[in-house]
């Protein structure tokens, strides 16, 4: 059995799959779900890891195996792509608004414009999610995850994470 | 030997150079663990430690596997002895006090943002997939390092001394980075690896920018340069380092978490 049907209903279970540090957004909202592929009877799912060391990603295969076999898929492997590199990029427009609603600042520019900006020390303002406030400041650029740094809204007062640049 | 054999080794000994200095100074950030100033640094280091082990798990379990000889990530890590460990100098350094991490973090940052970039080039696929994910990382790691020299060189008058001083201990180790072998020879003659001479001008152009934002001088110790990690030629500290690092695995051979 192999035709789109099974590889679409395959890829719509995997969307229900939460990262388990940031359970607002799933996987596929982050660009972790690259692809779903059937090979010599096996459905291949490949995930790419967002920071090296993030220790998330032992999670989310442990995660993905559990939706597979509660639906009844056993002829499955979980594989790590390692390119082309995940990156901030890929969060999708629903998964930014949902990051904003949960209290996280969504990445505030592009990987590019980042990469660029630390060499010249020139970074954009990243908006409060709470107040959309851009008077805020970094207070540090590694927080409780690997994937976030810490923030201070000066017009609200308040402190923030945001999805680090990536 | 036959030339995939020769070209293998090669690349095997390049990876073990990228992967083991990762491993090393991600081992000694991780013992700021619960000592850093304050809270925020101390969330901070582990995490650029947890960047750089990170780092050294992929280039690891790649060079186990060019090896082929069915050697994996833990095996390599903490079944070699301190003449078979290819990780910079600079890398296993001791801690010292704050500034002198951040300077140690500084100039290895700055070196492996250029080394990155150019590897993230690399006619290597899987190696130039592991640099374009890690030198984004590491361009976090080169502006925290960075200012944080800003403002220990532009601070007081004591932390502006003592800042400078972890700059010249430090800078014997500088040459190290770029003294390339018949191995980076035979990476660039494949367009794997860039060469070094081409990395070190970005390379000192970047902490020329930041060195004057800081209020910082370049060292003049170019006869106490000491080179020789590409041989496993390393400082008396790195034995320590594994004599901790790879304890409980020596002593317990198939332990596992549970």
């Amino acid at each position: 059995m192999t035709d789109t049907t099974d590889i679409s209903h395959i890829r719509n279970l995997l969307t229900q799959v939460q990262d388990p540090e940031v359970p607002v957004l799933t996987i596929a909202d982050l660009g972790i779900l690259r692809d779903v592929e059937f090979v010599d009877g096996v459905y291949e799912i490949k995930i790419t890891p967002t920071f090296t060391g993030c220790p998330a990603m032992k999670a989310i295969e442990e995660n993905i195996s559990e939706v597979l076999v509660e639906n009844g898929i056993q002829n499955y492997k979980v594989r790590m792509v390692m390119s082309p590199a995940w990156t901030t990029d890929w969060i999708s427009e629903l998964g930014r608004e949902k990051l904003r609603k949960y209290g996280i600042a969504p990445p505030s520019q592009s990987t590019e414009e980042h990469l660029k900006a630390i060499l010249t020390g020139k970074n954009k303002a990243v908006a409060c999610p709470f107040c959309g406030s851009v008077n805020t400041r970094l207070t540090s650029a590694f927080g409780s995850t690997a994937c976030k740094a810490l923030h201070y809204c000066d017009h609200c007062r308040q402190p923030f994470e945001e999805f680090k640049c990536h | 030997m036959n030339t995939t054999t020769e070209n293998n080794s090669a690349l095997f000994e390049y990876l073990l150079r990228l992967g083991d200095t990762s491993l090393i100074l991600g081992h000694r950030l991780a013992e700021w663990c619960g000592h850093a100033p304050i809270l925020e640094e101390d969330i901070a280091l582990t995490n650029i430690s947890l960047d750089h082990i990170g780092q050294a798990r992929l280039l690891l379990d790649y060079a186990g596997k060019i090896e082929g000889k069915g050697r994996s990530e833990d095996a390599l890590a903490y079944h070699r002895d301190a003449r078979q460990f290819r990780n910079l100098l600079m890398a296993e350094q001791p801690n010292g006090d704050f500034g002198n991490t951040m300077v140690r973090q500084f100039l290895i940052s700055v070196y492996n943002f250029h080394l990155y970039s150019a590897l993230s080039k690399s006619a290597d696929a899987e190696l130039a997939a592991i640099a374009a994910k890690s030198v984004k990382e590491v361009a976090y790691h080169v502006r925290h390092s960075s200012d944080w020299l800003i403002r220990l060189g532009d601070g007081t008058a004591e932390s502006h001394e003592r800042v400078q001083q972890s700059i010249n201990d430090l800078w014997i180790y500088v040459d190290d980075f770029f003294n390339g072998d018949e191995v980076d020879a035979m990476l660039v003659s494949q367009n794997i690896a860039p060469e070094l001479n081409a990395i070190r001008p970005l390379w000192n152009e970047t902490v020329q920018l930041t060195m004057v934002k800081a209020g910082l001088q370049i060292p003049q110790v170019n006869s106490a340069m000491r080179t020789g990690s590409r041989k496993g030629n390393h400082t008396e500290y790195l034995g320590y380092i594994l004599a901790e690092m790879q304890f409980l695995p020596r002593a317990y051979p198939d332990a596992e978490w549970l």
